[in-house]
């Protein structure tokens, strides 16, 4: 079974969203993600600067298996991205909630942070998908 | 076993192949080459003798895994086995000495074929009229899609800013469509395998360009709602659009034509005797609907009154989105096709689309029987159809790679794994219309096997391959390292 934080809130294509004290958030993807998706060869993120909104396509993550896109949980600015996935996206794989994080947000619109799943609603839908 | 040295490992100080020298230039030749375009040195070539040469090259292409040796049933390709009539024929001197500059006049009896190409694709497909000028099927796409685009411009319909295409699409469809400046929506497909139509219907608006699809789709399932999809997105005002990738299935059965698309590309490399997957040329042909045939890329082969043949081109097609390479396709790859749709004409057409449906039928059938599990079990395979191992990966801890990997132990081709992407552990298998029933029953036997050691040993499976040249490969360490040029040791 896989690790789903309970702070932590989730997007149903599998990207996981941290609220910090000063209001941004930081992206990553999910512990169930990274483990379908096998050893991550290369982490596109999104630059810093990029207005993004919710759904839009912002970054990409390639493992062995497959190229996947990454999805704007939540709307907003981007102002920071992990540098050090460029060398060594296994972090993805190893810490996808703490070293594996992929970028950080200011959001544009805090109330999109209450319609996220919360990890029971999470875990609700991989059941969903297994069956 | 091992690897084999590279050929510049063999090399040693003044050894020759005398059938390899390559032939003295003469000096003047060159006389106007700039300083700084000239080499310093001699290049570093290897020095090989003559039979370390035939040696070498004999011993490693003994290493290959491959059609002309193995069962090789990877999905999402179609023909892997490509009749060397076709080849022979497209090979004669005539055509090979061809100038592609070389009048018309001189040309009339390649461009007779091509004028029968054009007119066969077009019964084939069910479209108005078809070009053969896109060199690959990429390029075969990219001009599909430019074309909608064109249409809509030529209507005044410049808000349609968007591309459908269903989520078990091929890769390159909403590359196509971003190349072309739209955005891309995907449309989810259902439990089934089919498009999910409600959302179609929720996606599609005076925003939509057109629809892009595979049918039969990358599932190995024919899309049964096709009409109303395709009505869905006509009554909006979009286009649709058919990827060639799978025509296999339904060559001589149903047309795309017929099922209300307004473009199609062909990949004649995967349908047409072409071997492909090697990053040879190919051909990637459009076929236009009514609506789009004064779009169409040139030159194609056009008839006179007098029965000559000419170049038809933009003078005479001003609204065509022109010119895709210097001249039109691949003429190798064309007369290849060509060959290939004589020798077997409309009958044997019918028999490729019969066979390679009933051998992925048999297969399908034959693997859930020795305990594979199907991904759409209640649905009919067309020319492919998918295995999903989910389940042996949840309870074993074997996933479909492992699988792929202990097949090369059997001596069986791995099929196309984790494609398409909506399928976990996912075997996409394709045995195609040139295989008998006996090499269909090797490979069920070789995967019942397997699903008994993956049950008895999975730890057996983790290590596989043991019989290749190499085992296991660090497919990190390749994708990330990638090491392809030599480097002479101790060199700078």
């Amino acid at each position: 079974m896989s690790q789903i934080p309970e702070e932590l809130r989730y997007a149903t294509s599998h990207e996981w969203v941290r609220m910090e004290d000063d209001g941004n958030v930081y992206v990553g993807i999910s512990d169930h993600a990274q483990d379908s998706l096998g050893d991550l060869v290369f982490v596109e993120p999104p630059e810093v600067g990029d207005e993004i909104s919710t759904g839009d396509e912002c970054g990409v993550v390639e493992s062995v298996k497959a190229a996947s896109d990454i999805y704007a949980p939540m709307s907003g600015e981007v102002i920071a991205v992990n540098e050090n996935l460029e060398d060594s996206p296994e972090l993805v794989n190893q810490d996808p909630y703490g070293d594996g994080w992929i970028y950080q947000l200011k959001p544009a619109n805090k109330a999109e942070w209450d319609e996220l799943l919360s990890a029971d609603d999470y875990a609700t839908t991989l059941e969903d998908d297994e069956d | 076993m091992s690897t084999n040295p590279l050929i510049f490992e063999h090399s040693r100080p003044g050894r020759r192949a005398a059938a390899q020298i390559p032939r003295a230039v003469d000096d003047n030749a060159l006389a106007d080459l700039p300083a700084h375009l000239r080499r310093e040195g001699k290049p570093a070539l290897p020095e090989v003798s003559e039979p370390e040469v035939v040696r070498h090259y004999t011993n490693t292409s003994a290493q290959n895994f491959a059609i002309d040796k193995q069962f090789y049933p990877l999905g999402s390709c179609t023909m892997k086995y490509n009749p060397r009539g076709a080849n022979k024929a497209a090979m004669m001197p005539g055509f090979l000495a061809r100038h592609p500059l070389a009048p018309e006049r001189h040309s009339q009896g390649y461009m007779e074929c091509m004028h029968e190409l054009q007119d066969f694709l077009k019964e084939v497909t069910g479209m108005e009229d078809v070009s053969l000028a896109p060199m690959a099927g990429a390029q075969g796409e990219f001009s599909g899609v430019a074309m909608i685009r064109k249409y809509h411009e030529a209507n005044g319909d410049d808000e349609r800013s968007e591309i459908l295409i269903p989520e078990a699409a091929h890769g390159t469809n909403p590359a196509t469509a971003v190349m072309c400046g739209y955005k891309v929506r995907e449309v989810p497909v259902g439990k089934d395998g089919d498009v999910d139509l409600d959302a179609l219907k929720e996606a599609v608006g005076p925003q939509t360009a057109g629809l892009m699809m595979t049918n039969p789709s990358t599932c190995g399932v024919f899309e049964r709602k096709i009409e109303e999809i395709a009505k869905t997105v006509h009554d909006a005002g979009g286009l649709l659009y058919y990827d060639g990738a799978n025509l296999n299935a339904i060559l001589g059965k149903v047309r795309p034509g017929d099922m209300g698309f307004d473009v199609i590309h062909m990949n004649l490399h995967k349908t047409f005797a072409t071997p492909h997957g090697g990053g040879g040329p190919g051909a990637g042909p459009v076929g236009v609907s009514k609506r789009l045939q004064r779009y169409m890329p040139t030159p194609v082969v056009g008839q006179r009154d007098n029965g000559s043949f000419y170049w038809k081109d933009t003078d005479e097609l001003p609204d065509s989105i022109g010119h895709l390479s210097a001249f039109m396709g691949n003429a190798g790859v064309l007369l290849r096709a060509y060959f290939y749709a004589m020798v077997l004409g409309r009958e044997g057409m019918i028999r490729v689309g019969e066979y390679s449906t009933l051998a992925a039928n048999y297969l399908s059938k034959r693997l859930q029987d020795v305990g594979c599990d199907a991904a759409y079990p209640s649905r009919r395979a067309s020319h492919e159809f998918l295995l999903t191992f989910a389940r042996q990966a949840k309870h074993n801890g074997v996933t479909a790679v492992d699988v792929a990997k202990r097949l090369l132990d059997y001596n069986q081709h791995a099929p196309t794994v984790y494609f398409p992407l909506l399928v976990p552990e996912c075997f996409l298998i394709e045995p195609t219309e040139t295989e008998t029933k006996e090499a269909l029953d090797r490979f069920v036997d070789a995967m019942e096997n397997i699903l008994k050691e993956a049950k008895d040993d999975p730890d057996l499976l983790h290590g596989a391959p043991y019989t290749q040249p190499l085992t296991r490969l660090d497919e990190v360490q390749a994708a990330k390292e990638l090491d392809l040029a030599y480097k002479e040791e101790g060199a700078a």
